[in-house]
């Protein structure tokens, strides 16, 4: 799904200026750097960060939606809201094995995550409480989502951008088969065509939030831009993210809970009205409604899975004594 | 026994006629769960007909830092076809 504006950049790096130079002009030149590429410290930090953090927020962003699975109103619901947790499931396994290109290892990010070091995106701290939000979220959350990781498809770092481009092919299922929710209940009953605004009401401002600060306040982001890992700042895609939406919920009759949302005709583009983010950094610093559930969760599975690690590991080292064995008979 | 569970290579062949092609990685305690794991992982829209999985450790890769000399060799334009001088209307084989 899901990668966030990165939280908590740091590009700061130690190399002589001969080498950042060296590595800035074939990045300049669009060349990509591989896993054992020389690279500068702050370039593997940050990937090692961002990529860390989405994979993180695919995983945990299964859980939202998971909660409604056996709830789904009818099996062609069902099936297809399977397939797309499922799916987020591989994006955060092809994301995790991105990042252990750069020398972190699967262990290490987990426990990272579970104790709190590591942050995902603020949006899965919101809680799922109708099943309109699970057509909000595709069409949403998914989408902000594609708007973030199409520039990733380019990213200067190759294991990154190819996984990238992978998840790209599977979010647009998950954005169109949330929207067709959404349209559904739109269409049908008041009862459900006001289940489909309380849902958009509530998911509006947390998913313009997932772009992350404004470039004003983002630091570190010119960095991240130089060295191509962002193609695009924040408030840009934030910007597209918008236009792209508006005439979206107008098609389906429904308002965006922003009484200063205007057409700019100068610009283009919409404007909009001043963003929460106070709110913002109380969700991603753990303090969203869900958070602690989020994180219980994950931790839950890892604990519970413990002994299934412990006897596959166990049954691998039975298999290779007995095959060597019967190879020295 | 580490704890680690080891990584393993994938590669997928997206149909007869064509190579196995790399197409990630995923951590699997052996081949039989890396091969069900690849299967779920990197298979769910018909990908591929046939999967190959190998284990990281056993990939012995090139230096990086010996691009140069092992890939740009440096003025051999003598093995290009475009480097000889023949008449147009000899024509191409
Ligand atoms: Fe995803
Ligand atoms: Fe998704």
């Amino acid at each position: 799904m899901y990668s966030q504006g990165l939280i908590g950049a740091d590009g700061r790096t130690e190399e002589t200026p001969e080498f950042l130079a060296a590595f800035q002009a074939r990045v300049d030149a669009e060349q990509k750097i591989e896993p054992n590429d020389d690279m500068p410290e702050g370039y593997r930090r940050t990937l090692v960060r961002q990529i860390g953090q989405h994979a993180h927020s695919e995983i945990v962003g299964m859980l939202p939606e998971g909660n409604w699975i056996t709830r789904a109103p009818s099996l062609r619901r069902k099936a297809a809201l399977l397939a797309k947790v499922q799916d987020e499931g591989g994006h955060g396994l092809y994301l995790y094995s991105a990042a252990e290109t750069l020398g972190v290892t699967r262990k290490q990010m987990t426990e990272e995550l579970l104790d709190g070091r590591a942050k995902y995106s603020s949006i899965f701290n919101y809680p799922t409480l109708s099943w309109a939000d699970i057509g909000t979220i595709g069409w949403l959350v998914d989408g902000a989502a594609i708007m973030n990781q199409i520039p990733l498809c380019r990213c200067s770092y190759g294991p990154y951008a190819r996984a990238m481009i992978r998840v790209c092919k599977e979010e647009s299922f998950h954005q169109r088969q949330g929207y067709e929710i959404v349209m559904t209940l739109a269409r049908g009953t008041p009862e459900q065509k006001a289940m489909a605004q309380d849902s958009l009401n509530r998911w509006w401002w947390p998913s313009i939030m997932m772009f992350g600060p404004h470039d004003a306040d983002s630091q570190h982001s010119d960095q991240s831009m130089a060295w191509k890992i962002k193609r695009f700042t924040n408030d840009e895609l934030r910007q597209k993210f918008i236009d792209a939406t508006v005439p979206q919920a107008e098609f389906l009759g429904l308002t965006i809970p922003d009484p200063e949302l205007k057409w700019n005709e100068e610009k283009g583009g919409y404007d909009h009205g001043p963003i929460d983010w106070d709110e913002f950094w109380r969700v991603v610093k753990g303090f969203g409604p869900c958070a602690r559930d989020r994180v219980a969760a994950r931790k839950k599975a890892w604990d519970d899975g413990e002994w299934v690690r412990e006897a596959a590991l166990a049954h691998a080292e039975k298999r290779r004594a007995r095959k060597l064995a019967v190879a020295a008979e | 026994m580490t704890g680690e569970v080891p990584l393993w290579e994938v590669f997928i062949r997206p149909r007869n006629g064509l190579s196995h092609k790399h197409v990630g990685s995923l951590h699997a305690t052996d081949e039989v769960m890396a091969l069900q794991a690849a299967r779920d992982v990197y298979t769910r829209r018909g990908e591929g007909n046939s999967i190959w999985v190998v284990p990281s450790a056993a990939i012995t890769a090139s230096d990086p830092d010996q691009a140069g000399e092992n890939f740009e060799p440096g003025e051999k334009i003598y093995r290009h076809p475009t480097f000889y001088d023949i008449p147009e209307q000899v024509g191409h084989m």
